[in-house]
């Protein structure tokens, strides 16, 4: 049995290495502490919060977030906004509404069950799974180790970009491309978005570049996952019972088979 | 289901008899059930019962899975997105499947090297492991063609070079790919042939489970020793096996229980650690991702698709003997297919008269041999197509050819077995001591 275990372990290893290994040459991926991290993690409402503020007064000026539905806005295990903030928030976005002036289609102010917008610049991508989609970023050697261990993923990578411009410059076919160290290839062509500072929050938290880069990648990490605590809640409500039941059944095998295996006798 | 003497389904009340005249269900489930089984199965043979329910975990989450998804490129990725934030339950649902995939290859793999341990698939069972290897074939044609369905940029381009290889056969390949895809490229009418035959082969999986099943129950289950259940009669048998029931299922069902416990672990706490996260960017067929990766449990036949570049002589030397007609890529191909077919064919290239590998002093060597290579083609298939992982996967690729059509073959001839028990009901009892009373 210990065998098997141990193919299974070595096997299990192995190949999660070779997914992680694909995500292409890392950047430079610091280590941060989330509060999510972890079988019990979990977010951390008022991050949560002050990351919505950054990303609505920042970051939506070019990315959009199309696949987040703004009711979730007020679920339980992420921002957990009352319904009344909710509906307010949605209104400051305009949504396309192809029903109005009968069938023509015209602008309204968005309402709970509509999406955030899209991206309103074309290169900008959508920052609704970014947190997932560069979760594979993270070494030694894109091993994927540290994201076993340590919890590196996208998050850290988003920390990462936003914290590591260099303040270089260069042009290419008329492009900017600004140098950061955290981005695959070293060279980005956002610009620095931002430098610390940018929000004031109303309870007076600390906004500089690191505290709010934190804010921002923990809510784009929501945006991702937005069921990251009820699924860890059913995964460990899910081994708890199979711990038990496996305790059980062991039992029951064991008193089972002893009439057949006698006394051991070596 | 003949075989094994034992005793059979005995209807007893008048609707019993009545039942069993018009239709022998219940005897049918008997025998299923009760069939005597080799008393001294070690832990490896517990996969069959995990794989069974890989299956129906499978077939269950994908059905409810289905009835929110909608398979057209406009709207593949925004569903399974609706699947994990609007559904109820939906991103379990989703993860479990997800990961429901690897359990499933984790467990096939477990079961085959087993299988090839012990030499489950000499005579008489060669028919188990022939359909053995069919339902592996399609587990892996289902398995890719479902990461195809949530249309993000690995599904696209992991279908774009995998339906590629089929243009790689001479003469027919590119219509032949272009059957497959429904049009040049990979795209609508792709998304949808692929969703209908994921949702088909499942329950053409599920059939061949049964004949596989069905096939074993004939010849009697393999056991660690490979010595045959004595038949002579039922008392003679008796001394060898146990019912299936409750001996075997209540030790199946512990096992499935520890690795399910791993597997929710897994799924509620790092769902997304074995999939490749560029699959959460919508497919884009204007942008290539930098490597273009399977998911793992494809790494080891994907290695030994690569293996074979334009510089190894014996790609050369196929080239220059066919006019051309092989090159790197068909070759490359076939080597892939071959490298299944070749697994496909060891009841018959396994010449030695002993089954198991405990016998074997010389076979265990290659046999681990072969498990690490296995492990080194899975790890170098994920490695870019550079030195010097383009030798060691052209090593491991060719050691995976030699231990079957070279050393399989000859081990029986050179090899001198070591002596085996004249019954399993020795082996058992020198592992726990002689059992009181026969079972029942």
């Amino acid at each position: 049995m210990l065998k098997t275990i141990a193919i299974s372990a070595v096997a299990a290893l192995g190949l999660s290495a070779g997914a992680a290994f694909a995500a292409g040459k890392a950047g430079e991926v610091k280590d941060v502490d989330f509060s999510f991290e972890g079988p019990f993690g979990t977010f951390d409402q008022a991050q949560l919060q002050r990351g919505l503020q950054v990303y609505t007064e920042i970051c939506a000026g070019c990315h959009g977030l199309q696949y987040v539905p703004l009711r979730t806005l007020g679920d339980e295990g992420g921002p957990h906004f009352s319904e009344e903030e909710v509906i307010a928030y949605s209104e400051q976005f305009e949504v396309w509404d192809p029903e109005l002036l009968d069938g023509e289609g015209d602008f309204r102010p968005a309402v709970p069950t509509d999406h955030f917008p899209a991206s309103a610049i074309r290169n900008a991508p959508d920052l609704s799974l970014m947190a997932k989609a560069r979760a594979g970023f993270s070494g030694p050697a894109g091993s994927g180790i540290n994201q076993l261990v340590k919890g590196m993923g996208g998050p850290e990578y988003i920390y990462s970009l936003l914290t590591s411009y260099t303040g270089e410059e260069k042009e290419e076919a008329g492009t900017i491309f600004y140098e950061n160290k955290a981005f695959p290839g070293g060279w980005i062509a956002m610009a620095p978005p931002l430098y610390g500072e940018d929000v004031e929050f109303a309870d007076g938290h600390e906004n500089d570049l690191s505290h709010i880069s934190k804010d921002v990648a923990a809510f784009l990490t929501w945006t991702a996952e937005p069921k990251l605590m009820a699924r860890k809640q059913a995964g460990l409500t899910a081994v708890i019972f199979l711990t038990i039941l496996s305790v059980l059944l062991y039992l029951t095998n064991k008193r089972i088979w002893a009439p057949i295996k006698g006394k051991k006798n070596s | 289901m003949g075989g094994i003497p034992h005793d059979h389904y005995e209807p007893k009340a008048g609707w019993e008899k009545g039942l069993a005249k018009r239709l022998p269900i219940v005897g049918l489930l008997y025998d299923t059930l009760m069939i005597p089984t080799p008393k001294n199965l070690n832990w490896m043979w517990i996969w069959g019962i995990v794989l069974t329910f890989c299956l129906a975990l499978q077939i269950i989450t994908g059905i409810v899975l289905v009835m929110h998804y909608t398979p057209h490129v406009d709207h593949a990725f925004a569903s399974v997105e609706h699947i994990m934030r609007n559904v109820n339950g939906g991103h379990m649902l989703r993860y479990l499947h997800q990961n429901g995939a690897s359990l499933f290859f984790v467990a096939v793999y477990a079961h085959i090297f087993r299988g090839l341990y012990y030499g489950s698939y000499k005579a008489p069972r060669e028919i188990t492991w022939i359909i053995g290897m069919l339902i592996y074939l399609l587990m892996m044609g289902t398995a890719f063609m479902g990461y195809v369905l949530p249309w993000g940029q690995m599904s696209f381009w992991g279908a774009t070079v995998i339906t590629g290889l089929f243009g790689a056969i001479p003469f027919i390949g590119e219509p032949i790919q272009t059957w497959l895809l429904g049009g040049p490229a990979v795209d609508n009418a792709t998304l949808n042939r692929f969703f209908s035959l994921h949702y088909l082969l499942p329950f053409v999986i599920a059939a061949l489970v049964a004949l596989h099943i069905w096939a074993f129950h004939t010849t009697g289950n393999n056991n660690p020793t490979g010595v045959e259940v004595r038949r002579g009669s039922k008392a003679e048998a008796e001394k060898d096996t146990v019912p299936f029931w409750p001996y075997f299922v209540i030790k199946d069902l512990f096992a499935l229980a520890v690795i399910l416990a791993v597997f929710f672990a897994i799924v509620g706490f790092m769902p997304n650690y074995l999939g490749h996260p560029d699959n959460y960017i919508e497919a884009n067929p204007l942008a290539t991702p930098a490597h273009i990766v399977p998911e793992w449990y494809f790494l080891p036949f994907y290695a030994i698709l690569r293996a074979f570049t334009d510089e190894v002589w014996i790609v050369q030397f196929a080239g220059f003997v066919t006019g051309g007609i092989i090159d790197a890529k068909f070759f490359g191909v076939l080597a892939m297919f071959g490298a299944i077919a070749v697994m496909a064919l060891a009841p018959w290239l396994d010449t030695s008269s002993v089954r198991s590998g405990r016998y074997r002093p010389m076979f265990k060597w290659w046999f681990w041999l072969l498990v690490i290579d296995f492990m080194v083609l899975m790890w170098v298939g994920a490695m870019p197509a550079e030195e010097p992982f383009n030798t060691i996967s052209l090593i491991a690729s060719t050691y995976w050819f030699v231990y079957f059509l070279v050393i399989l073959p000859l081990l029986g001839v050179i090899e001198k077995p070591l002596p085996q028990p004249d019954t399993i009901e020795e082996d058992f009892n020198d592992h726990y001591g002689k059992s009181a009373e026969p079972a029942e």
